[in-house]
């Protein structure tokens, strides 16, 4: 026992002081924090620029239906195109919108030229406003009084609520919870495999430079595979704790350092949002959609996702790492272990490829079915379990991970034992199942 | 008393019989040779011995008793195919392999400092093995395999790779650790220096003990009792063709050699009276076989049936 520690301990100092290590450890958090600040920043950054449009209208039916926004203004001018173009585009640098007298009852066709990008905002504003005037126009030309039609329109608001055992009621939103899962399914998937390749590279460097008879006449087969197993599914949980300490810390230096006086980075989301509910012209439902996700994030119980994400990570790691480790010692060189590592890797990719259809049907006996089997329930339930899932689903599929990586590791330890010593030989699939059933 | 003892062992692969019914006693305190061509079965024979594979068949005993799991931290074994972790610094490495034997790691450290200056490789602790030249890295491996001070130390091909500067220091540690109480198991294919280290020897081919024993006592069952004579003047030599027979003759300068085999239980004073009688005899010496030939008479004897 005290052995299998000094390996854990070896396994996980050499690859906790790696370069590659302190890199990662940094810059994930980085590149994680970045990902949830630039959207943003850049938002605001590219909104900030003011807009001025001139508006050449030729039908005379639309200028005075544009209103100044908040980066958005607009004025008339009356000569006629080359004119406009001249003085706006190339003497003011402004734009130009241009309206042009038709034969149609009711004008729909407009131009917008710029020196550069219009913006989504800018164009989806103008044809709304286009929109609902001609569909103004030809409501009256139909005898129909627009403000009927205005009065008469409604905003259904439909909050689902899960009622869960108890009684107790949650707020649900189907968009975050599908965010959260198929990230936590892809951050399952990214760890078992970066994991897992490791116990596979650790385990045919011990092989190839022949240090493994040395270690084996000190400790049997089994300890070696499993303190190497141990002690890599140990870094993966130090970087993932770095990671998430680090992200928060990143997160907070930014909205405190950066965004010192300006309103932070999140008020800036919502009121990005914002801008482009009020373009459509109607009040939306929901004024700010931040204190709706955020009452949402809330309803969802993230001990059991921390909980569970640790578990499955866990699970699959030893899951999977144990096939790894068995194809690490039973190949001589790193071309051989192709071969392998695809028919390992399929179950992994499947349940990544098929989170869009988990998602749309979280309970679907699919879904179920998947999130039972060893292979893909890691991920497979990581994507459900932000949408509710009974808890004794989840601890059925906890019971048979475990179940599986028992066998798995089973098994891989008598490949792993007959394969390590053994040079030269050509493995393949008839091979390791010797090695399977042979007696030791 | 032994200090090892191998009991009818048989190993079977999956598809072929690595040792077949092999039996060897090492005294303790003794160099023992376990010799054989390659794919006999040595280091498998070896493998068992350090409990890295299992017997199928038969028993080991060490000092007398069963061998158990717990034994690995009294063996030292120096395998043929070595290697170390190429990134990792020397030192530690030494330190880790001590501890894995069940060293505590200031004891480890305060022994190998110690090898470290004998061999005078001090400044290589912080090195990363990679490093390291192969003769550079075998010596670090070589400190790993002793430094815990086991009863039984096993060599497999301990020379090879090594210049012949470093081949005698490491021949001068192995009959040091042996005179200080260690047993020594080795296997090589150098033949010399058997006759110059070993006690006892096993010659294994096919996977079957084909000659064991005492050097000396081999050496003797295997001469030929021929004896090589010079002698003035340069004439014939009459000899009882009963007694003798004269295998061959040649002139070396001014002086000649004949050689004799005796028959028949002669005493090599018979030779001796008969010659000094007709000539003058300025050397007379047995001719003994090498362990070089007996090996390759005994492993041409048997007959190749199967290979690895």
């Amino acid at each position: 026992m005290n052995k299998i520690f000094l390996i854990i301990q070896r396994e996980y100092i050499i690859r906790v002081k790696k370069k590659s290590f302190i890199i990662m450890t940094i810059l994930g958090p980085v590149l994680m924090a970045a990902l949830m600040i630039l959207p943003a920043f850049l938002a605001d950054w590219s909104e900030a620029t003011h807009k001025n449009i001139a508006v050449l209208d030729e039908t005379g039916w639309y200028y005075e239906k544009f209103k100044d926004q908040d980066n958005i203004s607009f004025y008339h001018v009356h000569n006629d195109l080359e004119t406009d173009k001249e003085k706006a585009l190339y003497e003011k640098g402004h734009l130009l919108l241009y309206i042009p007298r038709t034969e149609l009852s009711i004008p729909v066709y407009a131009e917008l030229f710029s020196n550069g990008q219009s913006g989504l905002n800018l164009t989806t504003y103008i044809k709304s406003v286009m929109k609902r005037e001609a569909e103004n126009k030809k409501l009256l030309a139909s005898g129909i009084d627009p403000e009927l039609i205005k009065s008469s329109k409604v905003k259904i608001k439909l909050s689902t609520i899960r009622v869960e055992e108890g009684g107790i009621e949650k707020k649900s939103n189907t968009e975050v919870e599908v965010g959260l899962g198929i990230f936590a399914g892809l951050m399952i998937y990214f760890f078992i495999f970066m994991f897992g390749v490791q116990v596979l590279k650790g385990v045919m460097e011990e092989k190839q430079n022949r240090i493994v008879e040395i270690i084996l006449a000190s400790v049997k087969p089994f300890q070696l595979m499993m303190g190497k197993i141990v002690g890599i599914a140990m870094v993966g949980l130090t970087q993932f704790l770095l990671w998430i300490i680090l992200t928060g810390v990143f997160l907070l230096a930014f909205q405190s350092g950066i965004f010192g006086g300006s309103p932070d980075a999140l008020d800036m989301m919502s009121s990005q949002s914002q801008i482009s509910s009020m373009a459509v012209g109607e009040g939306a439902g929901i004024n700010d959609p931040f204190a709706m996700a955020t009452e949402i994030i809330s309803g969802i119980n993230f001990k059991i996702m921390i909980f569970s994400f640790l578990f499955y990570f866990l699970g699959g790691y030893l899951l999977y790492s144990s096939f790894f480790a068995a194809i690490g010692g039973a190949v001589d060189q790193d071309a051989d272990t192709q071969q392998f590592m695809l028919p390992v890797s399929i179950p992994l990719i499947f349940s990544v490829a098929m989170s869009g259809v988990i998602v749309n049907q979280p309970d679907s006996s699919m879904s179920f079915w998947l999130s039972m089997i060893p292979f893909t329930s890691p991920i497979t339930m990581m994507i459900r379990i932000p949408f509710g899932v009974p808890v004794w689903e989840i601890a059925l599929s906890m019971g048979l991970l475990v179940l599986g990586f028992l066998v798995s590791t089973w098994m891989a330890g008598k490949i792993y034992r007959t394969g390590i010593l053994m040079y030269g030989q050509k493995v393949n699939y008839a091979i390791m199942w010797k090695w399977l059933r042979y007696r030791h | 008393m032994l200090a090892l003892e191998a009991i009818n062992v048989s190993k079977t692969y999956i598809n072929h019989k690595a040792l077949n019914n092999v039996s060897i006693e090492v005294d303790e305190k003794s160099i023992f040779g376990l010799l054989g061509p390659n794919g006999a079965g040595k280091t498998t024979l070896i493998r068992i011995i350090n409990q890295i594979s299992v017997m199928d068949e038969g028993k080991i005993l060490l000092n007398g008793k069963p061998i158990k799991p717990s034994d690995t931290t009294s063996i030292g074994y120096l395998p043929e195919e070595r290697g170390l972790y190429k990134k990792m610094k020397v030192g530690e490495q030494a330190v880790y392999l001590a501890q894995l034997k069940g060293i505590s790691k200031r004891d480890a450290i305060r022994e190998l400092k110690k090898w470290f200056e004998k061999f005078e490789i001090g400044s290589w602790w912080n090195k990363k093995v990679e490093e390291l030249s192969k003769g550079m890295q075998q010596k670090v491996q070589f400190i790993a395999t002793v430094m815990h001070k086991p009863k039984l130390l096993i060599f497999d091909e301990p020379f090879s790779g090594f210049d012949p500067i470093n081949v005698n220091i490491l021949k001068q540690e192995i009959l040091k650790l042996r005179d200080e109480g260690a047993t020594v198991i080795f296997s090589t294919h150098n033949m010399a220096s058997v006759e110059e280290l070993c006690d006892n020897i096993a010659l294994i081919n096919n996977s079957k003990v084909i000659l064991s024993g005492g050097v000396d006592e081999i050496i003797n069952r295997y001469k030929p009792n021929i004896f090589k004579v010079n002698y003035l003047p340069h004439k014939p030599i009459e000899l009882r063709t009963e007694l003798f027979e004269l295998v061959s003759e040649e002139q070396n300068g001014n002086l000649h050699s004949s050689k004799i085999r005796l028959l028949n239980g002669t005493k090599p004073n018979d030779l001796l009276t008969t010659l000094t009688s007709q000539v003058e005899v300025h050397g007379f010496n047995e001719i003994l076989p090498s362990i070089n030939d007996i090996f390759i008479q005994e492993v041409n004897q048997t007959p190749n049936s199967s290979n690895e």
